[in-house]
């Protein structure tokens, strides 16, 4: 396990320098540069132009600035300066990706939470009417894309005034007690995770019934019924116990690709995330920005199918990784 | 889908038609699919205004009801005349009614990009205007913005699929059958790829092009940028499946006639992975269809004045806009869901027919 763990994080290396250099390459093939919307602007000097030019690098031929990047990098775990921003970009993203993490695992809890109660509603009333408008409901769900689901649910915010429409904080959030900015939190958390969570929400309650339904055929569920215990307890206590296995594997998976999921609703509802931070930094030629968050995103989905894979192993004792 | 497996005197074509023909829901994705590239097409026919026609009186405008029923009297569909009234508002003025006219004479256009015309399906005399959705903020009737976003929104997906299943293909076949180090290299290349989250990819790329590109060419880096990103999927299951068909007798067979490498894989391998290609194809183009829609409702797509359905969106995200103006979201929304739901439907349906395992036996 341990030499599989350590081959795994050897592999990613190379990975990481090539996306590294893709990107890199990509952004200067890009026209112009940050400064060149500096140029434009009256009140900047040549002087202070050239100085900047210099002290960014950006006078070096493109393969020097990616090697002065990645020695920094690598000996300082300094990943520049954010142009737009005068913050170190290590310092922008950490910011960034925190509000991500909670967003998908936010997002995740409501997958689960509802998932599992509704794969378990469409089991055990198969071919009943509770399972054929779920289906339904899942096939529609599957043409609905998250620009249209994000957009719904901000009309209904604006429409009810229930929920905040957009950002992560009240403006007098620093004035309300802890319980109260945990509320508020939530609040502004509470629709931006809906619609990350419900995207996935159609195919995993599919899995959840089939796999319930394939344990509800087994013998020991018959064994079970016949013993006499009544059928709450068939279900919970052995059927749902076993039926649950092979989801926990799924949940690994889902980790990494909440982060490119969430990308759509964090732009919708201005929540200051990863992706927010992409977009504006693209828009900004904020070079050494859109850099960090690529590979900070790229970081997070090997790492999440890293963490896959570890648990179908754990999870599975056929699998052994060597 | 070889030839052998057919009995005879049925053609492989004409039996998936024959079982794509049984899902009802197929066959309704597939006309609806064939519906709306027709409505795109013709979209200048179609809609009764210019796709840039701004009426700074009528900003907002709601959509306008047809009616058929006038003082308790049937007669010939119809609209009232409307007003600015104060605020925002429009007033229908219920004295003037405008009757609605087949084929009237409106903007010049070029159908299909070559006839020149003016005549349109249906409108009002002006100074009167009829809105089927409504109209936007600059008085822009939004269904005729929708059939000609149409033309950029539905083509993205058609032409996006043509050139990166072309790569994915030639590439993944390519490294399958050559196997070595060039297999290596691709494969590090589409791994490399498939590690960075699709849509942080596709908004860093679209830093590669200007922002502020005309139309036309916004039009063909975005293709590029979703040609670019969707291949390398495709590349490593055709890899798969060449791995396993270049062991086949007939590959052998063709290359002790002295085929060359090109040749077999062209002519002999790659056909053999047909039926994968095309179901795989009709489920991603909602995905093409729909990275169009995203990059353009972000504003780093399809800029205004041209229509397409994501920056038709870009009103839709104020506040004011959703809770009063809802035909702003509801407009191309629909089309939007409707387009990816009618995909799906045919996908599915493909897929099925294309499975010979999921066909009944003896009924073929």
């Amino acid at each position: 396990m341990r030499t599989f763990l350590l081959r795994r994080l050897l592999q990613s290396v190379p990975l990481l320098l090539g996306i590294s250099a893709l990107t890199f390459l990509l952004l200067q093939l890009a026209p112009g540069d940050f400064l060149s919307t500096m140029a434009d602007n009256p009140q900047v000097s040549a002087e202070s132009l050239e100085a900047m030019r210099r002290r960014f690098g950006l006078d070096q031929p493109w393969w020097v600035q990616y090697l002065v990047y990645l020695k920094n990098v690598f000996l300082h775990l300094d990943f520049g300066e954010s142009f737009s921003r005068h913050q170190p970009v290590f310092q922008v993203l950490r910011g960034g990706l925190a509000n991500t993490l909670l967003l998908a695992v936010a997002a995740a809890a409501v997958t689960w939470c509802l998932a599992i109660p509704l794969g378990v509603i469409a089991a055990v009333r198969q071919h009943g009417w509770p399972d054929r408008a779920l289906s339904f409901l899942a096939f529609l769900w599957l043409s609905v894309p998250e620009v249209l689901s994000g957009l719904l649910l901000l009309w209904f915010a604006a429409a009810t005034g229930w929920f905040p429409i957009g950002g992560m904080r009240d403006l007098d959030h620093e004035l309300f007690g802890p319980l109260g900015r945990a509320a508020d939190l939530l609040r502004h958390l509470a629709l931006p995770a809906l619609v990350v969570g419900l995207i996935p929400l159609a195919s995993r309650m599919r899995q959840m019934r089939a796999n319930l339904l394939d344990q509800l055929r087994l013998d020991y569920v018959t064994t079970a019924r016949a013993k006499g215990l009544p059928e709450h307890r068939v279900l919970v206590r052995h059927a749902l116990r076993n039926a649950l296995n092979p989801l926990i594997t799924l949940f690994g998976f889902t980790l990494g690709s909440l982060v490119s999921g969430s990308f759509v609703a964090e732009t919708i509802f201005a929540w200051p995330g990863l992706g927010t931070l992409t977009l504006d930094a693209v828009r900004a030629q904020d070079q050494y920005l859109v850099m960090g968050s690529v590979l900070l995103a790229s970081v997070v989905l090997i790492a999440g199918n890293l963490v896959a894979d570890l648990m179908l192993a754990a999870s599975d004792p056929r699998i052994r990784h060597e | 889908m070889s030839e052998a497996a057919a009995p005879a005197g049925v053609s492989p074509g004409r039996l998936v038609w024959r079982q794509l023909r049984r899902s009802p829901l197929a066959v309704a994705g597939g006309v609806l699919l064939l519906l709306l590239y027709a409505a795109a097409a013709l979209a200048p026919f179609l809609a009764p205004y210019a796709e840039n026609d701004i009426d700074r009186d009528r900003f907002f405008h709601p959509p306008t009801p047809i009616r058929v029923r006038d003082e308790g009297r049937w007669r010939a569909p119809f609209v009232y005349a409307t007003q600015r009234g104060p605020g925002q508002s429009h007033v229908t003025d219920r004295t003037r009614a405008l009757p609605l006219r087949w084929f009237v004479r409106g903007a010049p256009y070029r159908l299909l990009g070559v006839l020149p015309a003016d005549r349109h399906l249906f409108g009002v005399d002006a100074p009167g205007r009829v809105f089927l959705i409504g109209a936007d903020e600059l008085g822009r009737d939004v269904w005729s913005r929708l059939l000609y976003g149409a033309q950029v929104s539905l083509t993205v997906g058609l032409v996006g699929i043509a050139i990166s299943f072309s790569l994915g293909l030639l590439l993944g076949g390519v490294s399958g059958y050559f196997g070595g180090w060039v297999d290596a290299l691709i494969m590090r290349g589409t791994e490399l790829l498939l590690s960075i989250p699709g849509l942080y990819l596709l908004v860093a790329l679209r830093g590669v092009f200007p922002l502020d590109l005309p139309s036309q060419q916004t039009y063909l880096a975005i293709v590029a940028i979703l040609a670019l990103l969707g291949w390398a999927g495709l590349a490593r299951i055709i890899r798969g499946m060449v791995l396993s068909l270049r062991e086949a007798e007939y590959v052998i067979a063709a290359r002790a006639l002295g085929a060359s490498s090109l040749r077999i894989i062209a002519r002999h391998i790659l056909p053999n992975t047909l039926s994968f290609t095309i179901v795989a194809a009709s489920v991603a183009i909602p995905g093409y269809i729909l990275g169009e829609v995203f990059l353009s409702f972000l504003g780093v797509g399809v800029q205004p004045p041209a229509a397409s359905w994501g920056n038709m969106l870009i009103a839709a995200r104020s506040q004011r806009v959703l809770t009063s103006f809802p035909w702003m979201l509801v407009g191309p929304g629909v089309a939007i869901f409707v387009t990816v739901m009618a995909f799906n439907f045919f996908g599915d349906g493909l897929r099925d027919a294309l499975d010979p395992r999921r066909r009944p036996e003896g009924r073929a």
